[in-house]
């Protein structure tokens, strides 16, 4: 596939993966499972923050890992916006700086009309010389969201980006990202424990134990028919975690 | 090598005395220094990776800016220990009015010519010279902290 993310990585040791799949543009990907199971290791790799023993990601074509060649482009090489978990926002800088920092590519003088329209994006507007410290959990998930997307990424990865707040600001900043993926023409690789997350935000579904991938398929698919019961209960699991 | 390349001894120089004091207090920057870049966390530096900064401009925009208040603590404990040093600046520097006459030298030769008074204001001066350094670089490190939560 030429066009949008296909991971293949596999390895032994420290951590064991053995995970196939491939996301298409404006596609979203769920990565779903217990603790462990190599969810958020999968998305480092593809963000070129984890160098896998072998396998290969490529993206719109471009090769960014190769285990049989040796090539492993470094993150900053790599367009791939990455939300944290706990958003890693730089807590000296603004929200403006924040995301003017992730557009080192755009020219010098359009970078604060784009951060500030990025800001603007995800209904932050006025809130632009604020720092981390200064803003709530939802406002600092919602500048995570425009700096990953200031480097007008050629992949999104989410990383349980809901975990950091309470439950209705969970819903409402889902509501918002449900509304913001629809204009994204990028995959999407969301990791996640929650349920409700995969089915407002997935249009696919993988489900993860132990660094391998048991059935992947479209949610409504692999929700209404896991293909075994350890599947069945892991989804179960999964949803009892959130 | 100092006196082939200058053409004068280090012993009883000022130049003398800034190299063996650099060394000897060295250790007490780099504790402090290292602590606070590593306080900076992996995750920020991942964070600045996946922005594409490149590995000088994290540094410059991410690192220092963070690490700041570890590297003037660092600096500033330095040199609060750099001006009370006496061992090594009798042995090097010696004690030459104006060229390498610390302080700390100065106190101890008025005590040795039992000017207690003169020893005494300086001895004084000294401390209140520390104090107000460390007591301006915590105050300087609070408000760092404070901006940034």
């Amino acid at each position: 596939m030429d066009k949008g993310l296909t991971v293949r990585l596999r390895q032994e040791t420290p951590i064991p993966l053995d995970v196939a799949f491939s996301v298409a543009p404006g596609e979203a990907m769920a990565l779903v499972g217990p603790s462990g199971s190599g969810k958020t290791t999968t998305l480092r790799a593809i963000a070129g923050l984890y160098h896998a023993a072998d396998g290969q990601i490529a993206c719109n074509g471009a090769t960014w890992f190769d285990g049989a060649t040796g090539l492993h482009l470094p993150a900053r090489q790599r367009r791939a916006g990455l939300v944290f978990q706990s958003y890693a926002l730089f807590p000296h800088l603004t929200a403006l700086a924040n995301v003017m920092e992730a557009l080192s590519d755009t020219p010098r003088e359009t970078r604060r009309a784009t951060a500030m329209a990025l800001l603007a994006r995800v209904h932050l507007d006025g809130l632009e010389d604020r720092r981390p410290a200064q803003l709530s959990g939802g406002e600092q998930q919602r500048v995570a969201v425009a700096r990953a997307l200031a480097r007008r990424p050629d992949v999104l990865l989410l990383d349980e980006p809901f975990s950091a707040v309470d439950r209705v600001t969970r819903r409402k900043l889902r509501r918002e990202l449900v509304e913001l993926r629809r204009d994204l023409p990028m995959p999407v690789v969301l990791v996640t424990h929650d349920l409700d997350d995969v089915t407002r935000l997935a249009d696919r579904i993988c489900v993860m134990h132990r660094g391998r991938i048991l059935q992947s398929g479209s949610v409504s698919d692999v929700m209404a028919r896991p293909a075994s019961a350890e599947i069945a209960e892991l989804l179960d699991l999964a949803a009892d975690d959130a | 090598m100092f006196e082939r390349l200058f053409g004068q001894t280090l012993v009883f120089t000022f130049e003398g005395l800034l190299i063996a004091s650099l060394i000897v207090n060295i250790p007490f920057a780099v504790q402090p220094i290292q602590r606070a870049f590593e306080a900076v966390g992996p995750e920020l530096r991942e964070a600045a990776a996946s922005c594409g900064l490149s590995r000088w401009r994290t540094l410059w925009r991410i690192e220092l800016p963070l690490a700041w208040p570890g590297i003037l603590t660092g600096t500033v404990l330095t040199f609060a220990h750099t001006l009370g040093e006496f061992g090594v600046v009798l042995m090097v520097g010696g004690s030459i009015p104006g060229e390498t006459r610390t302080i700390a030298i100065a106190i101890y030769d008025r005590v040795q010519a039992f000017d207690e008074a003169a020893a005494g204001q300086m001895a004084a001066v000294l401390l209140l010279v520390s104090l107000a350094t460390i007591a301006a670089s915590y105050m300087l490190t609070q408000r760092i902290g404070r901006r940034y939560g």
